[in-house]
């Protein structure tokens, strides 16, 4: 019900809305959310922290800029190879630490090793633009997802994010699920009750992955330009998982609202500190040590609360 | 239904279980007792899968298991609980139970109904929404009971299932073991708890050292001087306190149970 009518209320908000700025800054938000739902299910779900969402992020953008610019794909097809190509990615990097029993800060370390080795690579290929980077030429029309207003890149991460959550929630009700919220909890306990614990990770940094690279696909459709620290940089990996730990990890709707308190909360520090480089990452430390430290739960476990207190009161 | 053939485990200089073969068949109920450090958890994480023994075998209704993966011979329907519960914290009592149920329920509304069930029919039923996080100790060894039923096993190893219970709460447990055994599984059970495994078991082996050192109906094993040493034997304390037959301590000589 809830969740019907903000999707009616973000369909409609280009009529309402009609500053670009406004309209970037959804986008922004959308994106965020996409990504950060995404890191949710292999983080929040199943427990396993990723620092080298990148690796995803970048492989699908990368794909997607390439198959385009050089092979002269259409979008969809280039979002679809895209989203397989980063999940090819993410069930190598999780064969490798899955199966050798890496969990909590080494499986994180080992990510982010990935996505360094993913950004050096990037750095060395030809085939990638090398250093220089890719531009991506503009063809407005559907066939590209290209347009010449921000409402319709607006459309396709609002059907992206839409999608992303939707996994989410049908993830929270599956088997699949209640076996990933038994490794995150315990998992001698989860083997013990047969569940395979390999084959349940894998799937989900498969599907994290495919999700993350979607988001990979939109931003160099949107931006029209990629370079190996864009693509791949470890500041990509942590603006993914920030959503979700502001949020509300585990939660559906926690890297949506996390996504839309980090946009605001960031654009009110740029207006309030001026521009100077450095200083969003030293916001958004402070902001994760925050969270942590004092809502670890996030603003959905805030929320839970004060409904749960308003009940108590009533 | 199990048949353990000669199985050995070293860890480093200890061996842990040494040539070890034990059988139980289809409807027992199966003791397992011994002093602290016999060897007997890690002959149940042998069983399990959790450890590959490095000699001998497993084998599980005829068929081979011998170092197959835990799920794999969980899915074959032998399911363990562990000495040191291991509940999901978080997770509340029905889906913890449920987390078992899915093994053969994909759908989650059978899996959530099938935890319901089992959860009630091991008393927890007022437990069903409540974190298992927030259970007392007695609630936590029944949801490992309850959660490893929940995968519909042929047989059951429950290690410890009633240390750390008051004796009302073994009261109680006893005669859901029993209605467990009715329902037609077999179990095999490591258990301190004397009065309780001589009350449930209809035939114990006794592990000592790593090896079995005694095997025979209760009444039997409480007679053999070899298990009363290996009780009593370790110290002039223990030699002295032996006579009066603690409740809760070890098997009582002379004292048919």
């Amino acid at each position: 019900m809830l969740a019907a009518a903000g999707l009616a209320a973000a369909v409609l908000l280009p009529w309402v809305i009609h500053s670009q700025f406004w309209i970037g800054m959804c986008i922004a938000i959308l994106l965020s959310t996409l990504m950060g739902t995404a890191w949710n299910i292999l983080g929040g779900y199943g427990g396993q922290f990723s620092f080298g969402h990148a690796a995803f992020f970048g492989t699908g953008a990368y794909a997607a800029g390439i198959l385009q610019m050089k092979y002269g794909l259409d979008a969809w097809t280039a979002y679809a190879a895209a989203a397989a190509a980063a999940a090819g990615v993410a069930a190598f990097i999780g064969y490798v630490s899955f199966r050798y029993g890496l969990r909590g800060s080494y499986f994180a370390l080992v990510t982010l090793a990935f996505a360094e080795v993913l950004r050096i690579l990037a750095n060395a290929a030809d085939f990638t633009g090398g250093g220089v980077g890719l531009y991506l030429p503009l063809h407005v029309g559907l066939s590209r997802l290209q347009f010449d207003s921000k409402a319709g890149y607006y459309y396709v991460a609002l059907a992206l994010a839409a999608a992303a959550l939707l996994s989410a929630r049908a993830l929270e009700r599956s088997r699949l699920g209640a076996w990933l919220a038994a490794i995150r909890e315990n998992e001698d306990a989860a083997r013990a009750l047969g569940v395979d614990t390999l084959s349940c990770k894998l799937r989900a940094i498969a599907l994290s992955g495919a999700l993350t690279g979607l988001g990979g696909a939109f931003y160099a459709n949107y931006y029209l330009y990629l370079d190996p620290g864009l693509a791949f940089g470890p500041g990509v990996s942590v603006q993914i998982l920030l959503a979700p730990i502001v949020g509300g990890i585990g939660t559906v709707c926690g890297p949506l609202l996390g996504a839309a308190a980090l946009q605001f909360a960031g654009e009110a520090a740029r207006r309030a500190m001026g521009d100077a480089p450095g200083l969003s990452m030293i916001f958004y430390g402070v902001l994760l040590v925050a969270m942590v430290k004092f809502l670890p739960d996030g603003l959905a476990g805030l929320l839970q609360r004060a409904r749960g207190a308003r009940r108590a009161h009533a | 239904m199990l048949e353990a053939r000669r199985i050995s485990r070293r860890f480093g200089g200890l061996l842990a279980v040494a040539d070890v073969s034990l059988d139980v068949a289809r409807g027992e109920i199966v003791g397992l007792i011994g002093p602290n450090g016999a060897g007997k958890t890690t002959l149940f994480a042998l069983i399990a899968g959790f450890i590959a023994p490095d000699s001998g075998t497993v084998r599980f209704e005829g068929r081979d298991v011998t170092g197959r993966p835990p799920h794999e011979i969980c899915r074959l329907g032998l399911a363990r609980t562990f000495q040191i519960v291991q509940p999901f914290g978080r997770l509340s009592v029905r889906e913890n139970v449920a987390v078992g149920s899915h093994l053969r329920r994909r759908d989650r509304r059978a899996a959530l109904e099938h935890a319901t069930d089992v959860a009630t029919r091991l008393g927890m039923a007022a437990l069903l929404d409540r974190p298992a996080a927030s259970l007392t100790v007695a609630g936590r060894k029944r949801l490992e009971i309850a959660r490893a039923l929940a995968t519909d096993p042929r047989l059951l190893l429950l290690d410890e299932v009633m240390a750390g219970l008051n004796p009302t709460e073994v009261a109680e447990i006893v005669p859901v073991l029993r209605g467990v055994r009715d329902g037609g599984v077999t179990i095999l059970l490591i258990e301190h708890v004397m009065q309780a495994v001589v009350s449930l078991a209809e035939r114990l082996y006794v592990l000592n050292q790593g090896s079995v050192i005694a095997e025979g109906t209760p009444a039997h094993i409480a007679a053999m001087p070899a298990v009363v040493e290996a009780y009593l034997g370790r110290g002039a304390a223990e030699r002295l306190a032996g006579p009066r037959s603690s409740p809760t301590g070890s098997p009582a000589p002379g004292r048919p149970a």
